[in-house]
């Protein structure tokens, strides 16, 4: 869905990125405009999660060198809640338990703040509860959901909806959706993925970081990356997503190889 | 006597010699009501955030004012009197109705029970008093807001509660205290009577002075507090949010002694910086049929020490006694401690007692989990302590949970982040 006036949302230049003393980014490049998807796939390891925690500032992670921007400014600038606040989304590959703590509660709070930040008017419980039982719809969810502990308990399929229920709440600018397919049966998988669809617009952005091309099927993408030690080796269209699932990620490695070794 | 070394706390030995044991506020005379309080008291509570007068008022609270030791100030009273309660200090109780105090003071806390327990019995000059006749409900929540504010003052207050037959009340005790150096002994005693079918409900919000960020200064609370479950089917309830003191040294107990009589203890432990605390409670069953539930929350932060101890014995007299415990603790950081201590005695085999702990920690996943939702790390924590502490604040009147929540927030402002 990318429109007439698309513009840059998210420019990444040579980033490079450590965990634990271990260098996992290795001179990332990568640029989204406005009502693109870009999908993200590459084997174990080669950093497609590491690069999804760096854009949410996830703490365990260091920046040693490269940039990035968000329209157009740092985005290092900003704290992990900042960044939320200004856009990013990170839909997390293992959604974190929070014991205690009402789902409804913890929604209506990041949607006030959010709200907030944007100048627009905050919910009050019961305008939350109404707003939040439409979009929950959006994804086939149960209303018990809002009443639990936020993820506790809940299975693989129910955390992922959980997360693009928070996508549909926030409704952000640039979406980074961590290997959201896993764990999800082929029925979760369509209305996840239908949700999602629904959300994409010409205003935003989607980041798949995905494994199998199997989501693909159902938010197909505009751009497809493949990523091998820590950075993109290759970029194409959809049909580059049908080729890696026949003949495997080796086959871009040994490629890369073989275009370096001509160079 | 010899003071205890069993808690699992640490400080220098208290020079007993150099404490004050009576002060009073300067403006001595006898008062009839609020207008006559002196103003520079009433800026003092004021400034501690508690418009008493007005909160009274508004919230249909007695308020019995203690200020140093001498009570200047008492609410309510009439409306009180018209259904018989009797609510003033001790000392007036003392004079008023000798033969209430004869018949019950010392009987849930011998003088000789504990080291503190002595030292208040032996020199305490004021504290409150209540009474609740037979059948009669508490129209309101009644209350009292110790303040600790001379310098070096040892506080030795004692609390006496009685419920007559089918009598019902709920006491809120709320605490704060000004800013010190100097470490301040606070040895309280409370004791509780409920008699058949008696209701007693016992509510604290404490936060005294815990000492600075460095763990100078801040008071030891070193209280000694039982009721005692004396008739059938008769209650005590009790309920702490403790936030404050540089040393916490409390065990709120029940003596279950009437058949079918319920003890009760929910309570929130937060530490932060060098606090200690070593807080529980004793559930002793000697009636047929008792019941008795222990909720505790202990929240660590900074480099702060947070025990629970809490003893649970079933006499051989008390067949078919129940008791349900659950201990949980969190940590945030990783310079604190939580530790738990149950000791569980059982000695009639048709009882049932079960015990549940927990610990966790806020970890750093969870705060960037908030973050990435647009939640900041402070909003974060006050949110997951709240969930933490939710069973034991559904125990409080509305009005001291909203305080307690409030309260929690502020205290760990900054130990995260």
């Amino acid at each position: 869905m990318i429109g007439a006036d698309s513009k840059t949302l998210l420019e990444a230049r040579g980033l490079h990125a450590t965990v634990n003393g271990i260098e996992i980014l290795k001179g990332m490049n990568l640029t989204v405009k406005t009502g693109e998807v870009h999908a993200i796939m590459g084997p174990n390891g080669s950093g497609k999660s590491t690069f999804a925690k760096v854009l949410a500032g996830h703490p365990a992670y260091e920046v040693t060198a490269g940039e990035v921007l968000l329209e157009g400014k740092d985005l290092f600038e900003l704290k992990p809640e900042e960044r939320a606040r200004a856009g990013v989304f990170l839909g997390f590959q293992y959604p974190i338990e929070i014991p205690g703590v009402a789902n409804s509660q913890f929604l209506r709070l990041a949607y006030n703040t959010v709200q907030a930040q944007r100048g627009k008017d905050e919910l009050d419980p019961l305008e939350f509860d109404d707003f939040v039982r439409e979009r929950m719809k959006l994804l086939e969810m149960n209303p018990d959901f809002l009443d639990r502990s936020v993820n506790e308990g809940f299975s693989g399929g129910e955390k992922k909806r959980n997360e693009i229920l928070q996508m549909a709440l926030l409704e952000p600018k640039l979406a980074i959706l961590d290997e959201t397919d896993s764990g999800l049966d082929i029925d979760a998988l369509r209305v996840v993925a239908g949700g999602v669809n629904q959300l994409a617009n010409e205003n935003n952005a989607i980041v798949l970081v995905t494994h199998y091309q199997r989501l693909l099927n159902y938010i197909v993408p505009d751009y497809v990356h493949v990523m091998e030690s820590g950075r993109i080796v290759k970029t194409g269209g959809k049909e580059l997503a049908v080729e890696l699932e026949t003949r495997g990620y080796e086959w871009v490695a040994g490629a890369t190889v073989a275009a370096g070794a001509a160079a | 006597m010899e003071e205890p070394q069993w808690a699992n706390v640490k400080h220098p030995r208290i020079d007993f010699q150099s404490i004050s044991y009576y002060s009073a506020p300067k403006a001595r005379k006898k008062l009839a009501s609020m207008d006559e309080v002196d103003p520079e008291l009433l800026r003092t509570f004021e400034k501690l955030g508690v418009p008493m007068n007005e909160r009274a008022k508004l919230a249909g609270v007695a308020v019995d004012v203690i200020f140093d030791s001498v009570s200047v100030a008492t609410t309510y009273k009439a409306k009180l009197a018209e259904v018989g309660i009797i609510f003033c200090s001790i000392s007036e109780a003392v004079h008023q109705c000798p033969d209430l105090i004869k018949q019950y003071l010392g009987t849930v806390v011998p003088i000789g029970d504990n080291y503190y327990a002595a030292l208040n019995s032996a020199v305490f000059t004021d504290g409150s008093f209540c009474f609740i006749p037979k059948d009669v409900k508490c129209p309101m929540d009644l209350s009292t807001y110790f303040r600790i504010n001379t310098e070096s003052s040892g506080q030795f207050e004692r609390t006496l509660i009685v419920a007559e037959e089918g009598a019902s009340v709920s006491y809120l005790e709320g605490c704060t205290a000004p800013k010190f150096d100097t470490n301040q002994l606070h040895a309280a005693v409370v004791e509780l009577v409920a008699l058949d079918n008696a209701d007693i409900k016992y509510s604290t919000v404490q936060n005294w002075y815990a000492g600075d960020e460095n763990g100078v200064g801040g008071i030891y609370n070193f209280v000694t507090k039982r009721g005692l479950c004396k008739g059938v089917s008769s209650r005590i309830s009790w309920t702490q949010v403790e936030t404050g003191s540089a040393i916490t040294w409390k065990y709120p107990s029940c003596v279950l002694r009437g058949d079918n009589s319920v003890g009760e203890f929910y309570s929130v432990a937060l530490t932060n910086h060098h606090q200690q605390a070593d807080t529980g409670t004793k559930m002793i069953h000697m009636g047929r049929n008792t019941r008795s539930t222990i909720v505790s929350k202990g929240i660590s932060a900074g480099q702060s020490n947070n025990s629970y101890r809490g003893l649970v014995r079933i006499a051989p007299t008390a067949a078919g006694a129940r008791n349900y415990s659950q201990c949980d603790s969190m940590l945030i950081g990783d310079r604190c401690s939580a530790n738990t201590f149950p000791y569980i005695q059982v000695n009639n085999p048709s009882a049932k007692v079960e015990h549940e702990a927990s610990t966790s920690k806020i970890g750093e996943d969870q705060l960037f989990y908030f973050a990435q939702r647009g939640i900041g790390a402070e909003e974060a924590v006050s949110m997951i302590i709240n969930g933490f502490c939710k069973d034991v604040f559904q125990q409080l009147p509305m009005e001291f949970a909203v305080e307690a929540t409030k309260l929690l927030g502020l205290k760990l402002e900054g130990s995260v982040g």
